[in-house]
């Protein structure tokens, strides 16, 4: 009933637009197309030239009330570096902005048309079309410089010190393996998975499976101030490791490793102080669309001091000792023949 | 080619051209209806097929927005009426995970390919490329037949995937392998993933058909005089449009065509070392990424084959009725160049966090922020063209001018996206949805509608009601800044897009009320556009009449034709071009412009 009440009032209102329209073209005839023309011109001038300071205010509103529910402070250095690259860049664009869009309304309202205005016949000028295409090339490299600059620095090799963590992307969750006492992350192989006792395909053949430690909550534990290398994958299909807080995001892609490093600065304890939120976290969010469970691929990163760290690994079996493979024998003869290359994570 | 010998009007009937001058003799037939509006080759009417057929689908795809809005803004609600049009897709008025990922694959796919695609070139390339070259029609019209007919056929096959039990393809309008290659891997990804490829290898046909008739067009049937520095700017971006077009399409071609053999043939091109469904796949060696290399080397020129044509649009439109010549017509010329010849080499930024070489990546850094000068050119020369102008503000000219405002606004959040080292936090954020929607979405649409209002007349030979233009203008360009607005505050705090429900997420929920506003408003903007189809519709047929051949006071031929021309658009001879078409000044008869047609006064030098 109300859908049906809802349908008759959105035609009704239609109807009643429709036939202010049409009411308007008669007025057209009835008091002489030109003077009506002229009426409207004004009028409507009147309101482009209100739509810029209504736009500046709805922009100051905007900012006043998202400024608390942005980000923190960046939880890295890069993050910091970003951060001010970012405002650079608003800095640069929001004065071409405010300009520009100034400069359209204005002259929106500034030339309307009138009887006695003539257009001026102004068709070219190259000194002009030089000045506007040198500035923004100027801009442009400068940008391109502040750019490549913090890229190279994101993307540049792992510190050689750097704690190496695998980060495995699955419908629709994160699994995480830490190399355990060894710090060797053993070899995998897509075909040895198996979701009841080898959710990542380890090979047991391979001693440094032996004591690795799989996350499959999607726990991303890493210690304060000590960098830490990310080798991501896949699965199944793309995934993409978000790191919000880090400012930091890297896809995994099913059949190729790839990487992203960071050093945490900031525990997640402190953080809960900075944010004032008692439930603060860190969060991994799935970035690259992966089917219908996407939307709640989360994982979370646990930044704490070596201490904590060292604490919570001890506490933690290794997968093998969980799911320890009953009859690794055949397992043994078999891959001894396998031609096929096997997918080795070091 | 010649312009008196490509019209046939279907079998049985007279040469078009002799039969608009023939009125005596009975000889004279009128062609058949069947093929003088549905199998016709009158480039006129194909626009008109490619225009009613571009607003159904907007129409189908917009409701999609305003359906996965709803359970945005509103998570925790249920609306039985959805129930109504989706059935069990939104059981007890919920809409199912799966199906709103079929919703906004689907809502990606219409707009960007079917609306702004077909519906934007389709549409004003037919129309304007003969009536403002000077020519009689098309240079094969039995072509450009079959290029909509084509699209047609794509039509049909993206809309029977509305229809099947396992929903429309639903891994995003990019499709990116191995999800949309594995039916394990989601419900879309079955039989309504073979429907869209399909789908878009026949659109991709219908584009070429189109692209190429475009480009030998304008190459070779100018009228006398109608040299290619005296074309309209339309005609310019038109042509560059289709040049993007017929070079970067077969490359999509080529993408779906490996898709479909690695889904159904048992190759590996995009797929390798793959558990799913319970077991490991045998496909090994093929990579995921070549298939995004493949995509967005169309993906990329195709923002520019959605762009381009707004802004040569705009600027007819900002020219006209500012009663003053485009600014700087050659730098708009330079730049439309610059712009094509970038749009190719530009496509891996959209790949930046794929695990790519950081140092290729740098490259297409500065490759992508180069694009910005001849954009900024674009702008300057745009505001240049308005300033101490006569500006009449009807409904084209306010959505030329939105048009460029919006341009800008979605231009410059570009200028974030395209610095690899700020697009690792924004990639694939709310960032990104605001700003492609802004600068390639509302504003080629603002550019396609000050199209449709400024040459509605020529179409139909009667106008929109200006009121409701009006109306439609500032709802439209108030709402889609309160729309997208917001979502760039979201993007920045690092909210992800294509997500279903964010409440289960600490860093993201602190949104919820944003959302739901950006929903309401997505509703009112929906339903000033059905005011825009509304007017138009009727328009058609009670529209106030035309009653001048030139209402705009515009310089360029389509208004030498009479008010509804027939097919060979001028009586007689094709007019001849002595002057370029931006002569907004005193004819020295108290007009404040002279057409393309009239010759030059003693002394007076060509532009």
């Amino acid at each position: 009933m109300s859908a049906v009440l809802i349908v008759a009032l959105v035609i009704l209102v239609f109807v009643v637009i429709y036939q202010v329209g049409k009411a308007s073209e008669y007025a057209l005839v009835i008091r002489g197309e030109e003077k009506v023309k002229a009426q409207a011109n004004r009028v409507v001038a009147f309101l482009l030239l209100l739509l810029f300071p209504l736009g500046c205010w709805g922009i100051w509103y905007c900012n006043s009330i998202f400024m608390d529910r942005m980000l923190p402070v960046a939880a890295c250095k890069t993050g910091v570096n970003y951060d001010s690259m970012f405002n650079v860049t608003v800095l640069v664009t929001g004065i071409v902005f405010f300009l520009t869009q100034g400069v359209l309304f204005w002259f929106c309202f500034k030339f309307q048309a009138t009887e006695k205005r003539t257009s001026f016949f102004f068709a070219h000028n190259n000194k002009l079309e030089l000045i506007w295409t040198t500035i923004p090339a100027i801009a442009m490299a400068a940008l391109v410089a502040i750019g490549l600059r913090n890229w190279f620095d994101v993307t540049s090799p792992a510190p050689p010190d750097a704690t190496v963590v695998e980060v495995m992307g699955k419908q629709f969750n994160w699994v995480i393996r830490y190399p355990g006492k060894d710090n060797e992350l053993g070899k995998r192989d897509f075909r040895k998975i198996n979701d009841a006792n080898n959710i990542m395909g380890l090979d047991w053949n391979d001693p440094h499976n032996m004591d690795d430690v799989i996350a499959q909550n999607g726990e991303l534990h890493v210690v304060v101030n000590k960098p830490v290398k990310l080798l991501i994958g896949s699965r199944d299909v793309i995934h993409d490791v978000g790191l919000t807080h880090f400012r930091l995001k890297m896809d995994a892609v099913p059949g190729i490793t790839t990487t992203l490093w960071f050093t945490p600065t900031i525990t997640t304890d402190s953080m809960k102080l900075i944010t004032k939120n008692p439930d603060f976290v860190y969060e991994i969010s799935c970035d690259q669309m992966c089917g219908k469970g996407h939307y709640s691929m989360r994982g979370t990163v646990i930044v704490q001091t070596q201490a904590d760290y060292d604490k919570w690994m001890a506490s933690q079996q290794s997968y093998y000792a969980g799911n320890a493979p009953s009859a690794p024998k055949a397992d043994t003869a078999k891959a001894a023949n396998e031609s096929v290359k096997e997918v080795t994570m070091k | 080619m010649n312009n008196e010998g490509i019209i046939i009007d279907g079998p049985n009937v007279a040469h078009g051209a002799e039969s608009a001058t023939d009125h005596h003799g009975h000889e004279h037939h009128q062609p058949h209806f069947v093929w003088k509006y549905i199998f016709s080759q009158d480039h006129k009417i194909i626009a008109r097929q490619f225009m009613v057929t571009g607003i159904i689908w907007a129409i189908i795809g917009a409701l999609f927005s305003v359906f996965f809005r709803l359970q945005l803004g509103f998570p925790d609600s249920t609306f039985p009426v959805m129930e109504k049009f989706l059935g069990e897709w939104a059981k007890g008025g919920k809409l199912s995970p799966e199906f709103y990922y079929a919703l906004i694959t689907m809502h990606g796919t219409i707009l960007v390919f079917f609306v702004l695609t077909a519906g934007l070139s389709g549409t004003f390339a037919n129309l304007l490329i003969p009536l403002q070259i000077g020519a009689r029609d098309m240079a094969s019209p039995f072509m450009n037949m079959l290029s909509y007919w084509f699209f047609f056929a794509a039509s049909i096959l993206m809309f029977v995937s509305l229809f099947i039990e396992t929903g429309p393809a639903s891994g995003g309008w990019t499709t990116y392998p191995p999800l949309s290659a594995l039916k394990e891997a989601s419900m879309g990804s079955g039989l309504g993933m073979d429907l869209w490829l399909m789908g878009m290898s026949l659109f991709v046909v219908s584009s070429l058909l189109g692209g190429l008739n475009y480009i030998s067009t304008v190459l070779n049937m100018r009228t006398t005089g109608m040299t290619m520095t005296r074309l309209p700017l339309t005609i310019w971006a038109l042509f560059f449009t289709a040049v993007l077009g017929v070079l970067s399409f077969p490359v999509l071609f080529s993408g779906v065509v490996l898709l479909i053999f690695d889904r159904n043939f048992g190759t590996s091109f995009y797929l390798s070392e793959i558990f799913i469904g319970g077991k490991a796949l045998p496909h090994v060696g093929g990579s995921a990424i070549l298939y995004q290399h493949l995509f967005w080397f169309l993906g990329h020129p195709e923002v520019y084959i959605i762009m381009l044509p707004g802004m040569g649009m705009a600027s007819e439109v900002l020219s006209t009725h500012s009663r003053k010549p485009i600014f700087g017509y050659f730098a708009m010329i330079i730049s439309l160049i610059g712009i094509t010849l970038l749009a190719f080499l530009v496509w891996a930024h959209h790949m930046f966090v794929t695990g790519m070489s950081p140092f290729l990546g740098s490259i297409f850094v500065l490759l992508t922020l180069l694009i910005a000068v001849p954009s900024a050119v674009k702008v300057f020369n745009w505001l240049t063209t308005i300033w101490r102008g006569n500006l009449r503000f009807n409904p084209p000219m306010l959505f030329a001018l939105g048009f460029v405002s919006l341009f800008i606004s979605g231009g410059l959040t570009g200028i974030f996206l395209g610095n690899s080292a700020l697009d690792i936090h924004l990639h694939d954020t709310y960032f990104v949805v605001a700003h492609f929607h802004i600068v390639m979405g509302v504003s080629a649409f603002f550019g396609m509608f000050a199209g449709a209002y400024h040459w509605f007349p020529k179409m139909f030979g009667r106008f929109m009601n200006n009121t409701l233009g009006y109306i439609h203008f500032f709802i439209t360009f108030a709402g889609s800044y309160l729309i997208f607005w917001p979502m760039h505050y979201e993007g920045i705090a690092g909210m992800p897009r294509r997500y279903y429900d964010f409440s289960a997420w600490e860093s993201f929920k602190h949104f919820q009320g944003v959302n739901s506003f950006i929903s309401i408003v997505s509703i009112i903007v929906f339903f000033a556009q059905l005011l825009f189809v509304f007017n138009f519709f009727v328009s058609i047929w009670r529209g106030r009449k035309m009653t001048t051949l030139n209402p705009w006071g515009s310089t360029t031929l389509e208004w030498t034709t009479p008010i509804n021309p027939g097919h060979g658009n001028w009586i007689g001879e094709i007019p001849e071009v002595h002057r370029w078409p931006y002569d907004y000044r005193d004819d020295g008869h108290g007009g404040d412009f002279i057409p393309q047609t009239t010759p030059l006064r003693p002394g007076e030098e060509s532009h």
